[in-house]
C-alpha cells in the first residue's frame, strides 16, 4: 500500500496539471484538436489510477476541456469518485465538473444521492456550501424528491451562509419536485424576514421568481412584500420586490391603487437609476391593469412620461434604450401622451445604435394619426435613404408598409400617396421585402376602386422601366413589384391611357429573364390587355389596328412558349393558340373582341372566403332589403347581385363568371365615370358595432384631388410622393370649408350604419375625411369564434407544475419525504428486506454519528402519531400523483438518508420484527407518509447500480418490495441472511451476510468458515490455511444486527454452486458462554454471477450482429403482473438492465464478472412470457434462463 | 434569474463558460459562438442590451454584456432581472475579479481556473453583490459611476 501510495505520487510529477494543459493548448494553436484528444487520452490513463489527486487533477482538466465543448460525459463515474474525496480541494472540484456536465440524462447521477447528503450534513460548511451550489445546477426530480427534506432543515442553518444557499436551491428542488412547494413555504415565507440580509433577499428572489410563473398564488403574500418594500433599503430587493408587483398587479387592480403612491414616492427620491427605472415600469404596469382615464391617474402618467423623457434624452445609451423600451408600454393604453413626445422619438431614429432606431421604429408604429402619417412616413423614407446596411433598411421598409397599412389603412387618407410611396420603395436596391411591397399594391388596387385609375397609370409607367428594376435587382427580391404592376395593369386595362404602349412593353423580350411565376402573370395579363386593346378597336372600327395587335401577339408570344418553366409554357402555347384563332376571325372580318374580352369580364372583389363563411347572419338583417334606396345610378350598379358575390366565394378568387354579359360591362364602363365617388361595395354586416364604417360622406362630397398625373408618368425615377404632402394641405384645408355642410349629411349616413370601417378616431383625426374611401372586408372572424388564448399555455412549462395554492393550510399529507427505509411501505412482506446494492463504496465509516438526526426523527415521530388516523383516509383512497410529477426514474440505490450503516443496521432490525419495536414502529408510522411517492418508489427501489434511467420510466403499477437478500440459516441465537454481488474485477463475488442477534446473549468471536470447491474459494486472509474460518469483525450484543462481507474466488461461473459453511461463536450472557455453531449451505446462483451494466442500444445491436452468441429460450405461462413490474423483476433478480423498451417486448443487457455478455428480448403475451436469450456460453445462458423462470414462475 | 454568464476574449475564445441549464456541449459553444459574433459586431458606445432571441429561450431573454479590454463579459437573463442591475453585477463581478488576482487579465481566467474564487466567482459575486446593502457601497447601483473600466486589465493578444 505504501508502496502505491509512493508510486503514485511519482507518477503525478510527470502528469499534467491544469496550467500545463492551458499552456499546452497555447503552444499547439495549429494542431489544438490533435494536442487536446491526445491530452484526453492521457487523462483516461490517470482517471484508471488508484490515487484520488491523481484523479481530482485529471477530472479538472476535464472542466477546462468541458468548457472549450468537449464532451466528457463518459468521464461521469470519476467524476463521481472526486466528489466523494474527502479533502476539500478536490470535492470542489468534483463539484464543479458535475455541476458543469451533469445533466438529467446522465444516469450516473443516482449514484450520487448518498454522497450529497453526507456532504450537506457535514460539520464543514464549506462541504456543504459546494455540495448546495453543485446540486443546484444538476438536481433531478429523484436528487429533489430525496433531498428536498435535508435541504429544507439546511434552511434553518446557523451559519447565513448556508441559509442562504440552501434558500435558493429550493427553487430549483420546487421545479424538479413541485409536490415539495407546499410544505416548504411556510419556512420559506420565514425567511423573508431573516435577520440576515443575504438569506432575505435569496428568499425575495426565489419567491418572486415563483410568483413571476403563477402570480395568482402568491397575491395573499402582498401585504407582506408591501412591508418589505416601504421598509427595505436594499435596492436588489427593492427591484424585485416591484418587478413581483408589476405581476401582481393585472391580478388584483385594489393593489395598484395602494400602490401608486410609494413608487411615486420612490420615483423622486431614488437615485438610483436602476431603481428609477423598475419603478416606472411598476407604475405603468399599474396604470394598465386600472382601468384608464381615471383623472387622478393622469399625474402618474405625466411622472412617468416625464422621467423616461429624462432617460431617452440621456447620453447614455443603456437609459435610451430602456427609456424607449418602457415608453412603448405606455404607448398601448395612453398613446396620447407619449405622442406628445414625438420630436424626441423621431430624433432616435438618428441615433448611431441600431437597437435604439429599431425601439424607436416600434413607437413610430402607435404614434401615428391620420394627421401626421404623411409626415412620419416622410421622414422614414429619408432613412431609408440614407440608412447603410440592408438589414435596418429592411426593417424601416417594412415599418413602413405596417405603419401605412395598420388597421385597415386607417390612417392613410390619400391612397395616391401611398401608391407612390410603394413605387418609391420599389428603388430600393438589395432589399428582401419586394414581396411585401408587390402585397400592398395588389391589395390597395383591388380594394381602393378610385385608385385604381391612378394605380394603373402608375403601375404602367413601372412596366415601362421594368428593365430599371429587373436589371438592377435580378438577384433580390425587387423584381417581385412587377408580378402586381403586370397584374394590375392587365386586370384593370380599362383604366390604360395608353394600351398599345404598355403591351409592347409587357412583350418586350427582356421580360423572359423573370423569374417563372412572374412571368406566368405576365402571359395572362397580356390577353387581358390584348381583350381589352381589341373591344377599343373594333368599337372605333379600326380593323386594321385590331389586326396589328393580333400579329404583335403572334409575334411575340412564341418567346414565352419556349419558356423552361412549365406554366408559363402551358399558358403561352393556350395563348398563342387563342390568338391565331382570333386572327383568322378576323381575317374574315368577324367581330371578335366581345367574346374574347367575355374571357375576362367580371370583377374582382377582395373577399377573405373563410371570415365571410364565418360570419353568422344577424338577427332581423335581411340580406335582401335595401339598407339605403339608391340615391344614384352608380349606387345601383355597384350594389351589384348578390347571387354573383355568394358565387364569388364559393369559387376561388379568380374565377370569373361566364355569365355576365355585355350588359355587365356596360354597366361597368358607365359605373367607371363614377369611381372617384365611389361608394363601399360591401356593407359588411360586422358583428362588433363600434366597428362601422366611418366617414362615408355623401358621393357628391367626396373631394376629388386633380393631380397633374404627367409628373409621376414621365419620370417614374423621382420622389413623387412628397407633393402629395402639399396637396393634401389644400385638400384638408378644402375640407375644413365644405365640413359644416358635409356634417349634416353624415350625421345621416351615421344612422344608417354606413361607415367605413376603423377603430375609433381620435378627434382631430375626425376632421380629416380620406381622399379615397377604402373597400375593405377585413379578414374578420364572427363573434362566436373564440379567442384561443387558452392555448397559450404550453404543457411542458416547468413552472405549470408549480401553480400551486398555497394558502391553503397545510395538510398533514403534505411532508416532504423523510429518511426512512423502502421495504416499510408495504407490510405484505415484513420478512423481506431490500439491502442497498452498492453499499460498498460509502461503507467505510461506522461512526455513530447519526444522534442529532435521531432527535429529528423522534419529533417527527409525535407528530404523525398525531396524524396517524387522516392519514389512513388519504392512504385508502390513494390519489394518483398529479400529472405535473414528472415521470418517475428508478431510483437505483438511493432513498436511504444516510450513507452510514446505521441503515444496515436499521434494515436488518426491520427483519426480526420482535426486537428493536423501537425503530420499527418509526417504520411503519413512516408509511403513511409516503403514499405519495409509494408507488414511484416502491418499482424499481432496490434496482441495483448503473441501472439504465429507462428501467423505470413508465410503471402501471405498485410491485411489493424486493430484497436481494434471502435467508441462509437462523437457530435460537442467530439469523442470518445473505446477498451476493459479483464485482468486474477479479471474477470475485461478495457475499454480504446480515448477521442479527436473536438472543439475550452477546455473541462474538463469531468465525464463518466454508468448504471451498475446486470452482469457488474463499479469500481468507493472507497466511491462513484453507481450513481456517475467518472471522467477524464485530461483536453483536442483544437484538443487534450486522453485516459482514466476504470475498470469494469463482474460477467456472457457467453453473451455479453451493458452499456448506459453518458459523461459529461464542454466545455470552449472565450465566456464562456456550459455543454454538450454525450450519449454512451458500447457493450461488449464475444470477448472482452477473452484474448490472448499462447497455446502450447501438452497443447492443452491435453484439448481437457480431453473431458468435448461442441462443436459448424460455416461455412462462399464466403472469399476471404488468410488464413493467416483471421487468423491474427481472432487473433486480437477475441484475439486467433495460437496453430498450417498445411496448410489452424489452431488451436486456447484463454482463458476467468473468466478461460474458448476456443479451434478453423479453416479449409478454397475453398472460405469458417469453424471453429469448443471447450469451456467449451456452451453458451459463441456460442456467441463467431457469433461474429466471422460477423467478417468473412466482409473478 | 440569469440562465448564462458567458467570458470570451476578443476572438470568441470561450475563457469562463457557466451555464446554469443544461445544454449539451456542441450547443454552448454555439451559444458562445453566435453571442460573440452578435456582441463583436457592436461598437463601444452603444447599448449594452441585446434580445438574444433564439439563442438561449426566446423572446424572454436578454443579453446584457460589457467589454473591458480584450474579454467581454455576457450575461444571459430573463425578464426578471433589471437590465442596468446586471451591468451593475457586471462590473461588480470585475471587480471582484481584480481583488482576487491582483490586477485581473485574461490569462488569469485561463490559468486559474481551478482557483477556489474562479469556478464559483460568478455565484459569488452575484451573491456578494445581491447581499449588499447599498448604503455601503452606494456606487453600485448608480449607473452614473460605471464607466469606469477596471484599472490595469492588461492586454493580451
Amino acid at each position: 500500500m505504501a508502496l502505491k501510495m509512493v508510486k503514485g505520487s511519482i507518477d503525478r510529477m510527470f502528469d499534467k496539471n491544469l496550467q500545463d494543459l492551458v499552456r499546452g493548448i497555447r503552444n499547439h494553436k495549429e494542431d489544438e484538436a490533435k494536442y487536446i484528444s491526445q491530452c484526453i487520452d492521457e487523462i483516461k490513463q490517470e482517471l484508471k489510477q488508484d490515487n484520488i489527486a491523481v484523479k481530482a487533477n485529471a477530472v479538472c482538466k476535464l472542466t477546462y476541456l468541458q468548457m472549450l465543448g468537449y464532451d466528457i460525459s463518459w468521464a461521469a463515474f470519476n467524476i463521481i469518485e472526486v466528489m466523494s474525496a474527502s479533502k476539500f480541494t478536490f470535492k470542489r472540484i468534483g463539484y464543479l465538473a458535475a455541476s458543469q456536465s451533469f445533466h438529467e440524462g446522465t444516469d450516473v447521477i443516482m449514484l450520487t444521492t448518498n454522497q450529497i447528503r453526507k456532504d450537506l450534513s457535514s460539520p464543514s460548511q464549506y462541504d456543504t456550501g459546494v455540495a448546495l451550489t453543485g446540486l443546484s445546477c444538476f438536481v433531478t426530480p429523484d436528487l429533489a424528491r430525496d433531498l428536498a427534506n435535508d435541504i429544507m432543515t439546511l434552511m434553518s442553518h446557523t451559519k447565513p451562509y448556508i441559509r442562504k444557499k440552501a434558500v435558493l436551491i429550493m427553487y430549483k428542488v420546487f421545479l424538479k419536485y413541485p409536490e415539495s412547494l407546499r410544505p416548504a413555504f411556510p419556512r420559506l415565507k420565514e425567511k423573508l424576514e431573516d435577520p440576515d440580509p443575504g438569506v432575505q433577499s435569496a428568499a425575495v428572489n426565489v419567491i418572486c421568481e415563483l410568483a413571476r410563473r403563477n402570480p395568482k398564488n402568491y397575491l395573499s403574500l402582498a401585504p407582506l412584500f408591501f412591508k418589505l418594500m416601504t421598509s427595505s433599503t436594499n435596492n436588489w430587493v427593492l427591484i424585485k420586490i416591484i418587478k413581483l408587483f408589476g405581476a401582481l398587479t393585472p391580478l388584483e387592480p385594489r393593489l395598484g391603487k395602494k400602490l401608486i403612491e410609494p413608487l411615486t414616492n420612490l420615483i423622486h427620491s431614488t437615485s438610483a437609476m436602476s431603481l428609477l427605472y423598475e419603478c416606472v415600469n411598476t407604475v405603468i404596469a399599474v396604470l394598465i391593469s386600472l382601468s384608464s382615464g381615471m383623472p387622478n391617474h393622469s399625474a402618474s402618467i405625466q411622472l412617468c412620461v416625464q422621467k423616461l423623457r429624462i432617460l431617452i434624452e440621456d447620453s447614455d445609451q443603456n437609459l435610451k434604450y430602456l427609456g424607449l423600451l418602457a415608453m412603448s408600454k405606455i404607448l398601448k393604453t395612453h398613446p396620447k401622451s407619449v405622442q406628445s413626445h414625438k420630436d424626441l422619438i423621431l430624433q432616435c431614429l438618428d441615433d448611431k445604435d441600431e437597437s435604439i432606431r429599431l425601439r424607436a421604429l416600434d413607437l413610430l408604429y402607435g404614434m401615428v394619426s391620420k394627421k401626421n402619417l404623411m409626415e412620419i412616413v416622410k421622414k422614414l423614407m429619408t432613412h431609408v435613404d440614407k440608412a447603410e446596411g440592408t438589414t435596418y433598411r429592411d426593417e424601416l421598409l417594412t415599418k413602413i408598409i405596417d405603419i401605412c397599412s395598420q388597421s385597415n389603412y386607417q390612417h392613410i387618407t390619400n391612397f395616391e400617396w401611398y401608391i407612390s410611396i410603394l413605387v418609391e420603395l420599389t428603388r430600393l436596391e438589395g432589399t428582401r421585402h419586394g414581396h411585401l411591397i408587390a402585397a400592398q399594391m395588389l391589395d390597395v388596387a383591388i380594394r381602393v376602386k378610385a385608385i385604381r385609375k391612378f394605380a394603373v397609370s402608375q403601375m404602367s409607367t413601372l412596366l415601362d422601366n421594368a428593365h430599371l428594376v429587373a436589371s438592377s435587382t435580378q438577384r433580390n427580391g425587387i423584381c417581385e413589384v412587377l408580378y402586381a404592376a403586370t397584374w394590375i395593369c392587365g386586370e384593370f386595362s380599362e383604366h390604360l391611357q395608353e394600351p398599345q404602349h404598355t403591351l409592347e412593353a409587357m412583350l418586350r423580350p427582356k421580360v423572359t429573364t423573370l423569374p417563372g411565376h412572374i412571368q406566368a402573370v405576365y402571359v395572362q395579363n397580356v390577353v387581358k390587355l390584348y381583350a381589352s386593346i381589341l373591344q377599343q378597336k373594333e368599337q372605333a372600327a379600326e380593323t386594321e389596328a385590331a389586326q396589328a395587335v393580333t400579329q404583335l401577339m403572334i409575334d411575340r408570344l412564341p418567346q414565352f412558349v419556349q419558356s423552361a418553366d412549365l406554366e408559363v409554357q402551358e399558358r403561352a402555347s393556350c395563348i398563342l393558340q387563342l390568338v391565331k384563332h382570333v386572327q383568322k376571325l378576323q381575317a374574315k372580318a368577324v367581330p371578335v373582341a366581345e367574346e374574347v374580352s367575355a374571357l375576362f369580364a367580371g370583377e374582382l372583389n377582395p373577399v377573405a372566403p373563410k371570415a365571410q363563411k364565418k360570419v353568422p347572419v344577424p338577427e332581423g338583417l335581411d340580406l335582401d332589403a335595401w339598407i339605403n334606396e339608391p340615391l344614384s345610378d352608380s349606387e345601383s350598379e355597384d350594389e351589384k347581385p348578390k347571387a354573383m358575390f355568394h358565387e364569388e366565394e364559393q369559387r376561388q378568387a379568380k374565377h370569373r363568371l361566364p355569365e355576365v354579359d355585355e350588359e355587365e360591362l356596360a354597366r361597368r364602363r358607365e359605373a367607371r365615370k363614377q369611381e372617384q365617388a365611389n361608394n363601399p361595395f360591401y356593407i359588411k354586416s360586422s358583428p362588433s358595432p363600434q366597428k362601422r364604417y366611418q366617414d362615408s360622406p355623401g358621393v357628391e362630397h367626396i373631394p376629388v384631388v386633380q393631380i397633374d398625373l404627367s409628373v409621376p408618368l414621365k419620370v417614374p425615377g423621382l420622389p413623387l410622393s412628397d407633393q402629395y404632402v402639399r396637396l393634401e394641405e389644400e385638400r384638408r384645408h378644402r375640407q375644413r370649408l365644405e365640413k359644416d355642410k358635409r356634417r349634416k349629411k353624415r350625421r345621416d349616413k351615421e344612422k344608417k350604419g354606413k361607415r367605413r370601417h376603423g377603430s375609433l378616431p381620435t378627434e382631430s383625426d375626425e376632421d380629416i375625411a380620406p381622399a379615397q374611401q377604402v373597400d375593405i372586408v377585413t379578414e374578420e372572424m364572427p363573434e362566436n369564434a373564440l379567442p384561443s388564448d387558452e392555448d397559450d399555455k404550453d404543457p411542458n412549462d416547468p413552472y405549470r407544475a408549480l401553480d400551486i395554492d398555497l394558502d391553503k393550510p397545510l395538510a398533514d399529507s403534505e411532508k416532504l419525504p423523510v429518511q426512512k427505509h423502502r421495504n416499510a411501505e408495504n407490510s405484505k412482506s415484513p420478512e423481506k428486506e431490500d439491502v442497498p446494492v452498492v453499499e460498498k463504496k460509502s461503507k467505510k465509516p461506522k461512526k455513530k454519528e447519526k444522534k442529532h438526526k435521531e432527535k429529528e426523527r423522534e419529533k417527527e415521530k409525535k407528530k404523525e402519531k398525531e396524524r396517524k388516523g387522516e392519514d389512513l383516509d388519504f392512504w385508502l383512497s390513494t390519489t394518483p400523483p398529479p400529472a405535473a410529477v414528472p415521470a418517475p426514474k428508478d431510483e437505483v440505490v438511493e432513498p436511504r438518508r444516510e450513507a452510514q450503516d446505521e441503515e444496515d443496521e436499521d434494515q436488518d432490525q426491520e427483519k426480526k420484527p420482535s426486537k428493536h419495536k423501537k425503530k420499527h414502529k418509526k417504520e411503519k408510522e413512516e408509511r403513511p407518509k409516503d403514499k405519495k411517492r409509494s408507488r414511484k418508489k416502491l418499482l424499481g427501489s432496490e434496482e441495483a447500480p448503473g441501472e439504465p434511467v429507462q428501467n423505470g420510466a413508465l410503471e402501471e403499477g405498485p410491485l411489493p418490495p424486493m430484497s436481494s437478500y434471502s435467508l441462509l440459516a437462523e437457530n435460537s441465537y442467530i439469523k442470518m441472511t445473505y446477498g451476493i454481488q459479483g464485482s468486474l474485477q477479479d471474477s470475485q463475488v461478495t457475499v454480504s451476510i446480515i448477521l442479527e442477534n436473536l438472543s439475550g446473549s452477546v455473541l462474538k468471536s463469531m468465525e464463518l468458515s466454508v468448504l471451498d470447491s475446486l470452482n469457488t474459494r474463499m479469500a481468507r486472509p493472507e497466511g491462513s490455511s484453507v481450513h481456517d474460518g475467518v472471522p467477524v469483525p464485530f461483536q453483536l450484543p442483544p437484538g443487534v444486527s450486522n453485516e459482514a462481507q466476504f470475498v470469494f474466488t469463482v474460477q467456472s461461473i457457467v453453473m451455479a454452486q453451493k458452499l456448506k459453511g459453518t458459523l461459529s461463536f461464542i454466545a455470552k450472557d449472565d450465566e456464562g458462554a456456550t459455543h454454538e455453531k450454525l450450519d449454512f449451505k451458500l447457493h450461488f446462483s449464475c444470477s448472482s454471477y452477473l452484474t448490472t451494466t448499462p447497455c446502450y442500444s447501438d452497443a447492443f445491436a452491435k453484439l448481437l450482429e457480431s453473431g458468435d452468441l448461442s441462443m436459448s429460450s424460455i416461455r412462462v405461462d399464466g403472469i399476471s403482473m404488468s410488464f413493467q413490474n416483471l421487468l423491474t423483476k427481472i432487473c433486480f433478480h437477475h441484475h439486467f438492465s433495460v437496453v430498450e423498451r417498445v411496448d410489452s417486448c424489452a431488451s436486456m443487457y447484463s454482463r458476467s464478472i468473468q466478461g460474458h455478455h448476456i443479451c434478453l428480448l423479453v416479449k409478454k403475451g397475453e398472460n405469458s412470457v417469453s424471453v429469448d436469450g443471447k450469451c456467449s456460453d451456452a451453458t451459463l445462458l441456460s442456467n441463467v434462463l431457469e433461474e429466471m423462470k422460477a423467478t417468473l414462475a412466482t409473478c | 434569474m440569469i440562465q448564462a454568464i458567458l467570458v470570451f476574449n476578443n476572438h470568441g475564445k470561450p475563457r469562463l463558460v457557466r451555464f446554469y441549464q443544461h445544454f449539451p456541449e456542441e450547443i454552448q459553444q454555439q451559444i458562445v459562438r453566435e453571442t460573440f459574433h452578435l456582441v463583436l459586431k457592436r461598437d463601444d458606445n452603444i447599448c449594452n442590451f441585446l434580445e438574444g432571441g433564439s439563442l438561449i429561450g426566446g423572446s424572454d431573454y436578454k443579453l446584457i454584456y460589457r467589454h473591458y479590454a480584450t474579454l467581454y463579459f455576457v450575461f444571459c437573463v430573463d425578464s426578471s432581472e433589471s437590465e442596468l442591475g446586471i451591468l451593475d453585477l457586471i462590473q461588480v463581478f470585475v471587480e471582484t475579479l481584480d481583488k482576487c488576482f491582483e490586477n485581473v487579465c485574461e490569462l488569469d481566467l485561463i490559468f486559474h481556473m481551478d482557483k477556489g474564487g474562479l469556478s464559483a466567482a460568478p455565484a459569488r459575486a452575484v451573491s456578494a453583490v445581491k447581499n449588499i446593502n447599498l448604503p455601503e457601497i452606494p456606487r453600485n447601483i448608480n449607473i452614473g459611476d460605471l464607466n469606469i473600466k477596471v484599472p490595469n486589465l492588461s492586454q493580451f493578444v
